[in-house]
């Protein structure tokens, strides 16, 4: 196969990969109550609709604090965790790792039931921190998975320098070690509020009559295919895209793990 | 011994965490599948021609979504690997926006597209192309359509890696010796990259296995994959033994993939 041949192909895979994105754009600026390609004509209405409905509006709030109060609960707990996983000296060290990837393994379907059944019981169907605390085990293998890789690639001849020069373990973590990690702790803190924001196996069970922005489209997609939908796909790939920018500029440890 | 035992105690709040609300609650819900010390249920899950159809179902699609995941797959992590940095960078946004944005959004996008009065329908009569519209939403194919692309960026990324270290001197040398493409593709970069195939195979039937949303919306109520079965008998039939006999079987061979998978990369990277 000859290298244009190659790229021809990826331009297509491309297309393919890229084709759902794009498509929402101009739905949501159809003229039209209902589907059709291309639009009639150009109109704001579906954004209109979707930001004059309380409903749409409740479901959007209750997923950013949601997805806000998941990423500083994955980040207190998983931060120490990676610093226990890399740098930690103890036996079962390797039964801790499976144990903190586990919940990328294991199917979403199974942990949503299995939390649904145990929050059923204690009463927090419905709580929005019930919710926060299945999205914080869901979101801690992502904060470890870039907190580890940036903790190996770490040189602690400069936390030894700062020991050296006095300062006390707590002050060098904080003076030195974090905010040479900081890059890390940006993608980590944004890829568990996505991993949050756009989740919906969970929510499905756990939200009980509290909508959040998945489950609310669910049951839109489910129940009636208009562009409404499609105005509030085209702001999530919006604040995706931005959330990726801010990974890109100030992030670190994906690509990296990756390599 | 107390001292190497304090490495462990950052971790302990995430531990308790994951024992609590992770561990603990998976336990519980798998043990109402032998509730009253009887296998009934996993009989009723494993011995019935309908639900057995369903794990037939689970199988097929997720092999062929690996398969589908791994041809195009295989082009684009080659084409990121050996491009200039510049069109890498570009060509990675491109595949992580697709990763990044909800799986719902991208599953409504295909409904959009594919649906009897969808995008694709509407263009291909208006061009005179088919007389009806074809059937391409609620069924195997829209299955299959969007799983492969949720899925297609975990299989580029690994294969991106791979070809990455392959050594470009061997490509060199290679060539020199005055072998076609088509050669140095066969007998230098597939036997290098085949772990990272293999790797990105393994995530990919993993986490198809236990698909829900796509399956849910695209296969229209008539492709019926695990996932969807468990949350049915959930949230519809209230059968919680039931689900959870479906759920220990999909857990089961899930981890039984992983498992499988490593012990043969380890065994290829010893020798």
């Amino acid at each position: 196969m000859s290298r244009r041949a190659l790229v021809v192909a990826c331009a297509v895979i491309y297309f393919f990969l890229m084709l759902p994105l794009l498509v929402v754009f101009p739905i949501s600026l159809s003229s039209a109550a209902y589907m059709q390609f291309p639009p009639p004509g150009l109109s704001w209405q579906w954004y209109e609709r979707y930001l004059d409905d309380p409903q749409w509006i409740d479901a959007t709030i209750r997923s950013l604090y949601v997805g806000a109060a998941t990423a500083i609960l994955a980040l207190a707990l998983g931060v120490p965790l990676a610093f226990s996983l890399v740098r930690g000296r103890f036996p079962g060290r390797w039964l801790l790792d499976r144990i903190a990837l586990a919940p990328l393994i294991v199917p979403t379907i199974i942990l949503s039931i299995s939390v649904y059944g145990l929050f059923a019981k204690l009463k927090l169907i419905g709580e929005w921190y019930g919710l926060v605390i299945a999205h914080t085990v869901l979101a801690l293998p992502f904060v470890v998975l870039v907190m580890a890789a940036g903790l190996r690639d770490f040189d602690r001849a400069l936390e030894q320098a700062a020991e050296g020069l006095g300062a006390s373990r707590l002050r060098t973590l904080f003076r030195v070690t974090l905010p040479l990690l900081r890059p890390n702790l940006v993608s980590a803190a944004l890829l568990a509020f996505i991993s949050s924001f756009d989740e919906l196996v969970v929510a499905l069970f756990l939200a009980g009559p509290n909508m959040t922005l998945p489950k609310k489209m669910f049951d839109n997609i489910l129940m009636e295919i208009d562009p409404t939908i499609a105005a509030v796909s085209v702001m999530q790939i919006l604040l995706v895209s931005v959330v990726l920018v801010l990974i890109g500029r100030f992030g670190r440890g994906l690509s990296g793990s990756a390599r | 011994m107390s001292s190497r035992l304090g490495g462990l105690l950052p971790a302990l709040p995430a531990l308790l965490l994951l024992f609590f609300f992770f561990l603990f609650p998976v336990v519980r819900m798998l043990g109402y599948s032998v509730e009253g010390g009887s296998f009934e249920w996993y009989a009723k899950a494993l011995g019935q021609g309908l639900y057995l159809q369903v794990f037939w179902n689970t199988f097929e699609i997720a092999l062929f979504v690996t398969v589908i995941c791994l041809l195009l797959g295989y082009p684009l992590g080659f084409l990121l690997a050996t491009t200039t940095p510049g069109w890498a960078t570009l060509g990675f946004i491109f595949v992580l926006l697709p990763l990044w944005t909800s799986v719902l959004v991208r599953t409504y996008a295909w409904m959009v597209l594919l649906g009897r009065n969808g995008v694709f329908n509407r263009l291909l009569m208006q061009g005179g192309v088919i007389a009806d519209p074809l059937p391409l939403l609620n069924n195997f194919n829209g299955v299959l359509i969007g799983m492969v692309h949720v899925l297609l960026p975990y299989m580029v990324l690994p294969i991106y890696g791979a070809v990455r270290r392959v050594d470009p001197a061997l490509v060199s040398a290679a060539q020199g010796l005055g072998a076609s493409n088509a050669r140095i593709f066969r007998r230098v970069y597939l036997p290098l990259t085949l772990p990272g195939i293999f790797a990105g195979a393994v995530i990919v039937f993993v986490l198809s296995l236990g698909f829900y949303i796509t399956p849910a919306l695209l296969g229209g109520g008539r492709v019926i994959m695990l996932a969807v079965m468990i949350e049915q008998e959930v949230h519809q039939t209230l059968n919680w033994p039931f689900a959870a006999a479906l759920s220990a079987s999909l857990l089961v061979v899930t981890l039984a993939v992983y498992a499988a998978a490593q012990r043969f990369t380890r065994a290829g990277a010893d020798t």
